[in-house]
């Protein structure tokens, strides 16, 4: 029991930052039909700059303002410099500019800071707390929170602002969202800036546990863009529960099976998710207007 | 005269596609190659590597050279990748016409270049970790790291001496964790060493506490092992901690032997053994230890020149040099076929990694005693007394 209990939350504190990258991934699916492959970048500013402005001696509180706030503002930048003079062109076009970002923002965190990898105290301690026999660090709780914090935020935005809900007809339809007056661009931008807040804040949760580096955001964007698929693109839900799924399967893979195959196994069972279920778990089905 | 020489330096010329510009002083200098990976995901190898050559070669070239002539050094970046090492190996031969060559980073990077100084009959010393670099032998491959195979000897030996015969191993699947794992599977039984869990990690995963579980819940496991490189070991070292397993004696490998393992794992690192080099524990070194003048001058070099901590891999690197070039004193030449012969006969090199005695079987000339056996204590590293 002890043992189940520590392979259950060791994968759901891995599976909240796979959910938190594929949130990110859903919000930007949204409103521009992109799949963008810098969201693990954002991860890893939020950690580095966190790192590196607590270091300069900037209390740690102010230091993950400072790191959401630069995550942001590289977004809105890729957005405006990026993405928005391509506009109209192909969403595979577009993807191949957001590999181009993730490799730009890399290779600068790499100068900008170093190549060292770097920690963060936990927020409240480092002394593992005792569940039932499962050993688990206080800053899980942080992550597991910190997780829900942010979908329910993004639930209630989504549905219960004006804002929110332009974002969604944007999702729906751009066209006839425009031609209800919604600003479309403003739009694109809200969701680049949004989705890089989310993965910069599960940079700075994560960082404490995982270590964090220059190319952290690299395996990061990988899993997240998975877990994406699993629940269903587009689908925050989905995002939600295929981030989760994907930790779990990875945890208890490796606690049960082999741990030499925890990731062929991960990725084995959502090949056979997307056979059964080609949209993910909760995607919507794609309907082609002729 | 004048012509004549001029003559032959345009057939040459023209022969070779050579760029002559170097022609003019040619007497007097010779030139040393070296590919590196100083970017890339081996930069934190590379980069002190190439720190290392480039100061120490202006040291050399400050105080007269060697044998009167001053060193070149060319350099080129792979960045990691073995394709391009091999396109600068044969741009170096061909192009630079280097008389030897100190580099390689990676094992990868280093047996893609391997061809390439063989064919053209250059010595080769190799910076690069796997056995698989000298062997089998290779007439003109060096190497000055230890292997792999010799860290799981050290920490058998030390786990033989402490009675403790059946280990965890929890192995990186990465190059480096990857081919320690087989070493140190390979060598268990000469040691008497059982091995009773053997868990991998990938490389970027950022929890380890599913493998280390299942190793805890093995019956009978005395000690564990990590075979690994990079930020890995790090996080098993405080998952290991957070499980409450430290009463099992836990080992890590030379990989990592840096600063920023202890400044990482943090608390987690205490009472953690690994076998490393004299180099970074120069100061607590005994006043006898024949290493001790090497490593503290090389720590004192470096740490002024660069402002960063030293690292073994550096350390790599100012052997290769250093051999190569008593080599070149001794063979009083510049022919690439006579130094090779000088650096085999190697003996009695005091390097950073240890000492060197070469031989025609044995292109590494290290043994076990190359490797302290050190333990983290206060944040620092320590020397395991022989016998404790």
């Amino acid at each position: 029991m002890a043992e189940f209990l520590q392979f259950l939350i060791s994968g759901l504190t891995v599976g909240a930052v796979y959910a938190l990258v594929a949130l990110g991934f859903t919000l930007i699916y949204n409103a521009s039909g992109v799949v963008n492959f810098a969201q693990g970048e954002f991860v890893m500013l939020g950690g580095m700059v966190t790192v590196f402005a607590s270091a300069a001696g900037v209390p740690l509180p102010l230091a993950a303002v400072i790191a959401v706030v630069a995550a942001v503002v590289i977004g809105l930048l890729l957005h405006r410099f990026a993405i928005e003079p391509a506009r109209g062109a192909s969403a595979v076009t577009l993807i191949i500019i957001t590999i181009g970002a993730s490799i730009l923002l890399r290779g600068l965190a790499a100068i900008v800071f170093d190549k060292q990898f770097h920690k963060l105290p936990g927020f409240t301690g480092e002394t593992p707390i005792d569940i039932l026999g499962a050993a688990v660090q206080p800053q899980s709780f942080w992550v597991l929170g910190g997780t829900a914090v942010v979908v329910v935020a993004l639930y209630v935005f989504l549905e219960h602002t004006l804002l929110g809900k332009a974002v969604l007809a944007t999702a729906a339809n751009r066209l006839a969202a425009r031609l209800v007056g919604i600003n479309t661009t403003t739009i694109m931008a809200l969701a680049f800036g949004g989705s890089a807040a989310i993965g910069a804040i599960a940079g700075i949760l994560v960082t404490p546990i995982t270590l964090t580096n220059y190319d952290v955001g690299t395996l990061l964007a990988l899993k997240g863009f998975a877990a994406a698929m699993l629940g269903g693109m587009g689908n925050p839900l989905g995002a939600v529960v295929g981030g989760l799924l994907l930790g779990l399967l990875e945890a208890f893979g490796a606690g049960y099976l082999s741990s030499t195959y925890k990731d062929a196994f991960a990725f084995l069972v959502i090949l056979i998710v997307l056979f059964a279920a080609p949209q993910g778990l909760f995607g919507r089905r794609a309907v082609e207007r002729v | 005269m004048k012509s004549q020489t001029t003559l032959k330096m345009m057939l040459a010329a023209g022969a070779l596609s050579v760029g002559m510009s170097h022609g003019a002083n040619a007497q007097d200098t010779v030139k040393i190659g070296s590919v590196l990976s100083v970017t890339g995901p081996s930069s934190f190898l590379g980069e002190p590597e190439d720190k290392t050559l480039r100061l120490y070669v202006d040291k050399i070239n400050a105080a007269g050279g060697v044998a009167g002539k001053k060193i070149e050094l060319v350099i080129y970046d792979d960045g990691g990748d073995a394709n391009k090492a091999r396109t600068f190996a044969t741009r170096l031969v061909e192009d630079d016409e280097v008389i030897a060559m100190v580099g390689g980073t990676t094992t990868g990077s280093t047996m893609a270049m391997i061809p390439v100084f063989e064919d053209a009959k250059i010595p080769f010393i190799s910076l690069a970790g796997a056995i698989e670099v000298i062997d089998p032998v290779r007439k003109f491959v060096f190497k000055t790291p230890h292997t792999d195979k010799m860290a799981c000897e050290k920490i058998f030996e030390d786990l033989k001496r402490r009675n403790l015969t059946k280990i965890g191993l929890i192995s990186g699947t990465d190059g480096f964790g990857a081919s320690m794992r087989a070493q140190c599977v390979k060598v268990a039984p000469n040691y008497g060493m059982q091995i009773v869990a053997d868990e991998n990690y990938g490389p970027r995963d950022s929890d380890m506490t599913a493998q280390l579980t299942k190793i805890k819940n093995t019956a009978g496991v005395q000690a564990v092992v990590n075979p690994g490189f990079g930020q890995g070991p790090a996080i098993v070292t405080r998952n290991y901690a957070q499980l409450g397993m430290n009463s099992i004696p836990f080992y890590q490998s030379h990989g990592v032997a840096s600063k920023s393992f202890i400044d990482l794992a943090g608390a987690a690192a205490e009472g953690v053994r690994l076998p490393a080099a004299a180099l970074l524990v120069g100061d607590k070194l005994p006043d006898s230890d024949p290493q001790k003048k090497v490593v503290t001058e090389y720590k004192q070099a470096y740490e002024s020149a660069t402002k960063q901590p030293v690292s073994t891999f550096g350390g790599h690197a100012y052997d290769g040099l250093f051999i190569l070039v008593e080599a070149m004193k001794r063979a009083n030449s510049t022919d690439s076929g006579k130094i090779r012969d000088e650096i085999e006969k190697t003996k009695g090199f005091v390097g950073t990694g240890g000492i060197v005695n070469m031989s025609a079987t044995d292109h590494l000339g290290l043994d076990l005693s190359a490797f302290r056996m050190l333990e983290i204590k206060g944040g620092d590293w320590n020397l395991v007394a022989s016998g404790s």
